[in-house]
């Protein structure tokens, strides 16, 4: 059979959507020819802003390159526009001669932007923002101008003002009306915009018409209707766009405002050409977003492969501004009239403002501000005319109504019913998500994308995309244990801590080296592999300072100014007149600003200077507290029987003791115990990582509780008789941990990880394994410094090993 | 920028992978030697939050600040993306093994 031919006049977003869905309705039906009157290949134009703003690059927006052209067997002629349609000789000729025969005739001709014909309009710096060559004169005007003006503050005028804030201009927006985006937005939603981008230095000068572009060949100034003028030598009008028809025109094909098309998108002068995009009219709407471009690209492409009707009824439109930082939603008739039901949120500290404008019980139009996470399911109802009587009261604060219990795992994704749209550039539902990640085996996001095309376009969907994905492959997601330990490896803790075993690796170099690191390594891997070569190799390797973070390094927590805090022990909290009096000198000698009893039961000194931390430690001459590590933190205790009436045992001995014991250990991430004297626990031992209680007769040994963001309770291990017994179960336990937790693993979610039951089976039941474990340990702490601040304090006196040697240069005339 | 050459300290003072602080005048700048013996500096001054970046963690090319993890590259003294910034960079040469710093 011949192959009929089909020629597309433009190679934007809508058109090629059409192709790529004509392809894949029927792939052998058509020869197709796309003239592009741009030199490069399809890309996403939305995302023309973020490349402006820095944070893509055209590369990566690119939508399909020249070889998909190639594999599709699509003759692409790049950079010639076309000048004339032939109806009569159904032909289509360009500028440059080409000339290329039709049976169908795609017009996705998109629009241009609206150059508002004021004086000096056509003077050197005005330009529009729509497509790379746009993009380039602005990256180029950039370094060499500084004052850019921008007409229009609408979705693309704001995110063009942005774009040029962040190439170093100074930005100032000129706006007719008094409320920004105000086709989107209400005046209040318009103002907390206003009030969020003035914030990040963008100027504006609202309700002002331009009069007058002034300067002599370039533009240098701007005058207004009310007097006043403005310096600027870029000038950019972002004040709308207007169909590209004037070829349609020229043949005779319909237009109105745009190419006049009919609900399966035919012209209605010409049912062998067809209109789609930014060009095409509707029903009197010429669109200008993504979303119903594409499905119009769907329409036709049922259409002209003849797979049955399926009509186009017009779309009901959201919009979201790509604007970091600020998150702003919304959807359908928002505007507010007399009388109406309308449900409103607003936080104005919290910068939060939601409306929702409902009729018959049903959501007729939505404006957020702040938080717009609900936006997508709020569309979905309004489209779905979903009757929400039931869901007044608590509509605002959550779609999903959760409530409170959102905060333990169910997220929106789980509560999304299948067919509600997650990705509204490109209609593609939850339950198409699904099926890629169950059915099509994706398990990355980008691995969606490429097969659903969600997240595709404006990319504001990836974090309901990544929670989809959580929430259906479930464990498996949370818990790969193939899940590398970084981007410099392919290997996971499990692996690298393995190879470190089998070949005896003990240097952080080697490890990489040995293992093919991809780079020298980073923040998140080199102080894992460091853990795990010592906790490996206690006695064959030496710490490698350089792969530990500050605080490690420098043995004091560093603080948001800079300076270091320093807390010494306190065994158990118990502490005497002495201990004050020195703690009381140092800070009077050192000037240390504030000193603070932490929640530790220890005492802080915070506010010290890196050169004075040696000799801070000197003068206290008390052991570290090692309050900054992946170490044993606090042992917190009750006063137990020494004192308390209801105290059955002698818990602040117990807690000196442990804390002596297990003090100079690394652990994969921080360890707090606390021991109580009486089930009353006081010391509040049930959210510790090992938690201690005084039970008549013996003590009973909880693990795995946490305090934090997210509150575990301990589940109870064991409950002994001795003293001894408990120090040596506590000591199996926390071996166990070390040698089985990933770095930066919580003993919580470690026993969450292995089971309770299986960490009983080793600490607890085996009790030839138990001795082992605390004989590992021990043979370790034979290893470890005697104290790290008195080892800085005889490092500090040699020049080579000096960590907080600061060098000063004198006599500075002057710095660039 | 050009200025005077002034001897700071010697390459070995400084650990492999390590940084070190120099004070001149107002200006803190953090002085770096990389796994190749290459030496580094840039302003000490994360433009997120003002962290001491010869205290941060070195990543190839990269400094990450001891406070938020960013990310900024000892050639260029740009931030790495998603986050935005920029830091002064400074002239240093190795002679004989001593560190000497243009200001």
């Amino acid at each position: 059979m011949m192959k009929k031919k089909l020629v597309m006049i433009g190679n934007g977003m809508a058109g090629v959507r059409a192709i790529e869905e004509i392809l894949a309705a029927n792939p052998d039906m058509f020869d197709i020819t796309i003239f592009g009157a741009e030199k490069h290949p399809n890309y996403n134009r939305i995302m023309l802003s973020p490349v402006l703003a820095g944070d893509t690059t055209i590369e990566d927006i690119i939508l399909n390159d020249e070889q998909w052209y190639a594999d599709n067997d699509i003759t692409l002629h790049l950079g010639k526009r076309v000048k004339e349609i032939q109806r009569g000789y159904k032909k289509v000729i360009a500028e440059d001669g080409t000339e290329a025969e039709y049976d169908n005739l795609i017009i996705a001709t998109g629009s241009s932007p609206f150059i508002i014909p004021i004086p000096g309009h056509d003077k050197e710096g005005v330009m529009g923002f729509r497509d790379i060559d746009d993009c380039d004169t602005m990256l180029e005007a950039a370094k060499k101008y500084k004052k850019a003006a921008v007409i229009g503050g609408g979705l693309l005028g704001l995110e063009a003002a942005k774009g040029l804030m962040h190439l170093g201009m100074e930005a100032t927006v000129i706006h007719d009306q008094a409320t920004l985006m105000n086709m989107q937005l209400d005046s209040i939603a318009g103002e907390m915009l206003r009030d969020d981008l003035e914030a990040q230095g963008m100027n504006f000068k609202v309700s002002t018409l331009t009069t007058e572009v002034t300067g002599e060949e370039r533009v240098s100034g701007l005058k207004f209707k009310d007097g006043s003028d403005l310096d600027c030598d870029l000038l950019v009008m972002a004040a709308g766009i207007r169909p590209n028809m004037a070829l349609a025109n020229d043949c005779g094909i319909y237009c109105n405002r745009g190419i006049v098309v009919n609900d399966y998108m035919q012209t209605v002068t010409d049912p062998a050409i067809y209109s789609v995009g930014e060009c095409a009219e509707h029903r009197g709407i010429a669109y200008g977003l993504v979303a119903p471009l594409f499905e119009q690209a769907k329409v036709l492409a049922y259409q002209i492969t003849g797979q049955g009707l399926k009509a186009y009824q017009g779309s009901v439109v959201s919009t979201k501004l790509k604007i970091s930082g600020v998150d702003v939603f919304s959807a359908g008739d928002f505007m507010t009239t007399p009388g109406a039901d309308v449900i409103e949120l607003m936080d104005k500290v919290g910068g939060v403002y939601k409306k929702i404008v409902l009729e018959d019980d049903r959501i007729k139009g939505v404006v957020m501000f702040g938080d717009t996470a609900d936006g997508p399911t709020f569309f979905q109802w309004l489209q779905d005319r979903k009757d929400v009587s039931e869901l007044r009261s608590s509509l605002l604060f959550s779609a999903s109504g959760l409530g409170d219990s959102g905060h333990s795992g169910i997220d929106q994704a789980s509560a999304m019913d299948d067919d509600t749209i997650v990705c509204g550039c490109n209609g593609v539902t939850k339950k198409d998500v699904v099926d890629s990640i169950v059915k099509g085996g994706s398990t990355t996001r980008k691995e969606i994308t490429a097969c659903t095309k969600a997240a595709g376009s404006c990319g504001g969907c990836a974090g309901l995309i990544d929670q989809i994905l959580a929430s259906t492959l479930g464990s498996a997601f949370v818990e790969s244990d193939h899940e590398p330990i970084c981007g410099c490896t392919e290997l996971n803790h499990e692996q690298v801590k393995e190879q470190i075993r089998n070949k005896k690796l003990t240097m952080v170099r080697e490890v990489m080296s040995v293992l093919d690191w991809e780079s020298e390594g980073c923040q998140v891997c080199r102080p894992a592999i460091n853990y795990y070569i010592g906790m490996t190799w206690p006695e064959e390797s030496d710490d490698d300072r350089t792969s530990r973070i500050a605080n490690e390094r420098m043995h004091a927590n560093i603080q948001k100014d800079g300076t270091y805090s320093v807390i010494p022990r306190v065994y158990g909290g118990d502490t005497d007149a002495d201990y004050l009096l020195r703690m009381g000198e140092v800070a009077k000698k050192y000037d240390i600003k504030t000193i603070k009893i932490t929640g530790g039961q220890r005492i802080g000194l915070y506010g010290v200077k890196k050169e004075d931390l040696a000799s801070v430690w000197s003068d206290l001459d008390m052991p570290c507290g090692y309050a900054y590590g992946k170490a044993l933190r606090t042992v917190k205790t009750c006063v137990g029987s020494e004192w308390c009436r209801f105290g059955t045992q002698d818990s602040t001995s117990l807690g000196i003791h442990l804390e002596k014991q297990l003090d100079r250990i690394w652990f994969p991430a921080k360890v707090k115990l606390a021991v109580s004297g009486c089930p009353r626990n006081c010391a509040e031992a049930t959210i510790k990582d090992v938690g201690i209680v005084g039970v008549d007769g013996g003590w009973e040994i909880h693990v795995g509780g946490n305090g934090g963001v997210h509150v575990v309770a301990t589940e109870l291990l064991c409950i002994v008789e001795t003293g001894e017994e408990v120090e040596e179960i506590a000591k199996a336990y926390l071996q166990h941990y070390r040698e089985t937790g990933r770095h930066n693993e919580r003993c919580a979610p470690w026993q969450q990880r292995v089971g309770l039951e299986s960490i009983k089976a080793c600490v607890v039941d085996d009790l030839a394994n138990r001795k082992a474990l605390v004989e590992r340990m021990h043979l370790y702490l034979a290893t470890q410094e005697s104290d790290p601040w008195q080892d800085r304090i005889k490092d500090e006196a040699k020049t080579e090993t000096r960590e907080f040697n600061e060098y000063r240069v004198i006599n500075i005339k002057e710095i660039n | 920028m050009s200025g005077t050459w002034h001897f700071i300290c010697k390459v070995d003072e400084i650990p492999r992978s390590g940084g070190r602080t120099v004070h001149a005048g107002d200006i803190s700048v953090a002085l770096f030697r990389l796994t190749d013996d290459t030496v580094k500096a840039i302003e000490n001054r994360c433009p997120h939050k003002n962290g001491p970046l010869a205290d941060g963690v070195l990543s190839g090319g990269d400094v990450l600040c001891p406070l938020h993890n960013w990310r900024v590259n000892l050639d260029s003294g740009e931030v790495a993306a998603p986050e935005s910034g920029c830091v002064k960079r400074f002239a240093v040469k190795v002679e004989d093994g001593q560190i000497f710093l243009e200001l």
